[in-house]
């Protein structure tokens, strides 16, 4: 019931989605507005939800890895490493296609994502807080640097271009590779139960017989891919991998083989009901839906703390 | 049987455990007992290899610790530790049916959720079974997790101090439990428990470690004295006999 209500809800998202631009649609005939569908409507849309639904569920992925509801790889470093990778890859080769530009990217995010784990391993667990924070500092000092190669080499417009994620430069035949973040963060779903497992600590898992490692790898390669196809593309997005996991996990519970497929809707409809906003707010201009996020992310994340606790308790 | 031979084990430079041998035999209650810090969890975290293993040498039923594949291990042995500190919002019957994992990987057949029922039920946590774990009183939980240990259908059962948090209905109601796993399954478990009269009440053997070193092992009648108080506790608490078994005064 609940399910069916949410899909709905993401096709009318999606349904307004289309006809919302600076070409009005209407009156027009379908010959007319179908290469305006095609090139562009249509292909906004499927990124908004496909970057949604991939940050989502990569958040989600990383909490269950790190044991912590704080985390979100697009704030601690993941995210940043990406950025970092683009910077080098168009530095070193500037002329390498699109697809090795991801690559990089990824590889740096994977690279960052490590680094990150092998930091908060020495994090007391007494102290969750300190994770998240761990983690600002830790994406913070990334970012710093890769400002700074930037800044040396005169690419710092590039760089606020990955940093700032919005949706107006999706076309057709420049956002399909959205699809493969969006097919790695379903791939995560056939090993569900192994990170609802993981979840329960490392006794547990070692208990049943997990192969630790070999998870959390895969967990960090999915969330890698993730943020660097999505920075690559779109730019860098906040808070979806934070809050959408969160809500998700005080409605439908923890067990992944559940939760995943309502993180995934759930952030696809925020970060199209983000860009739609941020086209609608100062027509035909628009804001990004990045900062869109920002401002209703935050909002989500204080009443999140706040407004729900006695709720969840 | 679980085999240990000259195990010791350290943390920070300081000896937890001195060459520890001892042969658990194939069905029957063990008891780990001892004074606080004598290195009962540690032992038991080391057969079910939560910790690497320092020195010496651990078999269960011939599989050799930190060789045999951990999924091996996991349906061969299940050990519930004492610390879970759990935040995660599961079912407590999503819980239970983890305890399958080491079978069906991920895709449990109905035999499995067969398995599930039954654990349930044998915990009495049928009323529970729809509840989030974080929804759940220090007992319920505990009881769940205890259900999941039984699930997994394991030969030997390593239990770290599960009567904290039961009240003596749920103590006993474990225990009694434990034992017809014991007397009528054949299973082996293990368990560690503070209280001497549990120990001397449903185990078959009692053994006690102090300052990581075994100083007594055998029936609860034999083992359980005034000077086995003395020496291995440091207190002078007496034992009377209540029923032909031995009991502490406290």
């Amino acid at each position: 019931m609940r399910s069916g209500l949410s899909l709905l809800a993401v096709a009318l998202l999606a349904l307004v989605s289309l006809g919302v631009g600076a070409i009005d649609l209407w009156p027009a005939t379908l010959a007319e507005i179908w290469p305006v569908l095609r090139d562009s409507r249509l292909p906004r849309t499927c990124a908004a939800l496909l970057t949604g639904a991939s940050l989502a569920v990569a958040g989600q992925i990383m909490q269950q890895i790190a044991r912590n509801r704080f985390v979100d790889p697009m704030t601690s470093g993941t995210g940043q490493g990406a950025a970092l990778g683009i910077l080098l890859a168009v530095l070193v080769m500037p002329a390498a296609p699109i697809g090795v530009q991801m690559g990089m990217a990824s590889l740096t995010a994977l690279a960052a994502s490590l680094g990150f784990f092998a930091l908060v391993r020495r994090v007391p667990p007494t102290q969750p807080l300190l994770i998240p924070l761990v983690g600002l500092i830790y994406g913070g000092v990334i970012w710093a640097g890769t400002t700074f190669v930037a800044y040396q080499t005169d690419l710092l417009q590039f760089v606020e271009i990955w940093m700032n994620g919005e949706f107006s430069g999706v076309m057709r035949g420049r956002y399909e590779l959205l699809w493969l973040a969006g097919l790695a963060a379903a791939l995560i779903y056939v090993v569900a139960d192994q990170f609802s497992i993981l979840g329960l600590g490392d006794a547990v898992s070692v208990n049943l017989g997990l192969n630790h490692r070999q998870i959390v790898l895969t967990g960090l390669v999915m969330i890698s891919v993730v943020a660097g196809l999505t920075v690559v593309t779109v730019g860098l997005i906040p808070f979806v991998g934070l809050v959408v996991p969160n809500l998700v996990s005080q409605s439908t519970g923890d067990n992944m083989r559940r939760a995943l497929p309502a993180t995934a809707l759930m952030g696809g409809a925020l970060v199209l009901g983000a860009d739609l906003l941020g086209r609608l707010v100062i027509h035909p201009f628009e804001i990004p839906a990045g900062t869109v996020i920002g401002i209703v992310g935050a909002g989500l994340f204080l009443w999140l703390l706040y407004g729900a606790r006695g709720h969840a308790a | 049987m679980i085999r240990i031979d000259a195990v010791c084990h350290g943390i920070g430079g300081q000896p937890i455990l001195r060459d520890v041998s001892l042969e658990i035999g194939k069905g029957g209650i063990v008891a780990l007992v001892g004074p606080n810090g004598a290195g009962k969890s540690t032992l038991l975290s080391l057969i079910a290899r939560l910790q690497p293993l320092q020195t010496g040498r651990i078999t269960v039923d011939g599989h050799v610790i930190g060789q045999v594949r951990d999924d091996v291990l996991a349906r061969t042995l299940a050990i519930l530790p004492q610390h879970l500190d759990v935040a995660s919002r599961l079912s407590v019957r999503d819980l239970v049916g983890f305890g399958r994992y080491p079978y069906h990987k991920g895709r449990p057949t109905p035999q499995d959720l067969v398995r599930v029922d039954a654990a349930l039920a044998a915990f009495e946590l049928d009323d529970l079974a729809a509840r989030a774990l974080d929804t759940l009183s220090g007992g319920q939980r505990q009881r769940a997790f205890v259900a999941m240990a039984y699930a997994q259908d394991t030969d030997y059962l390593l239990l770290d101090e599960p009567l904290n948090n039961l009240d003596i209905a749920a103590s006993r109601g474990l225990m009694h439990r434990l034992r017809d796993l014991a007397r009528q399954d054949g299973r082996t478990v293990v368990i560690v428990l503070h209280d001497i009269n549990y120990a001397a009440a449903y185990a078959d053997r009692i053994v006690a470690l102090k300052s990581g070193r075994v100083v007594a092992d055998g029936a609860p009648g034999a083992v359980v004295t005034d000077a086995f108080l003395r020496t291995v506790f440091d207190t002078d608490a007496t034992v009377a006999h209540v029923q032909g078994r031995p009991m502490v005064c406290v």
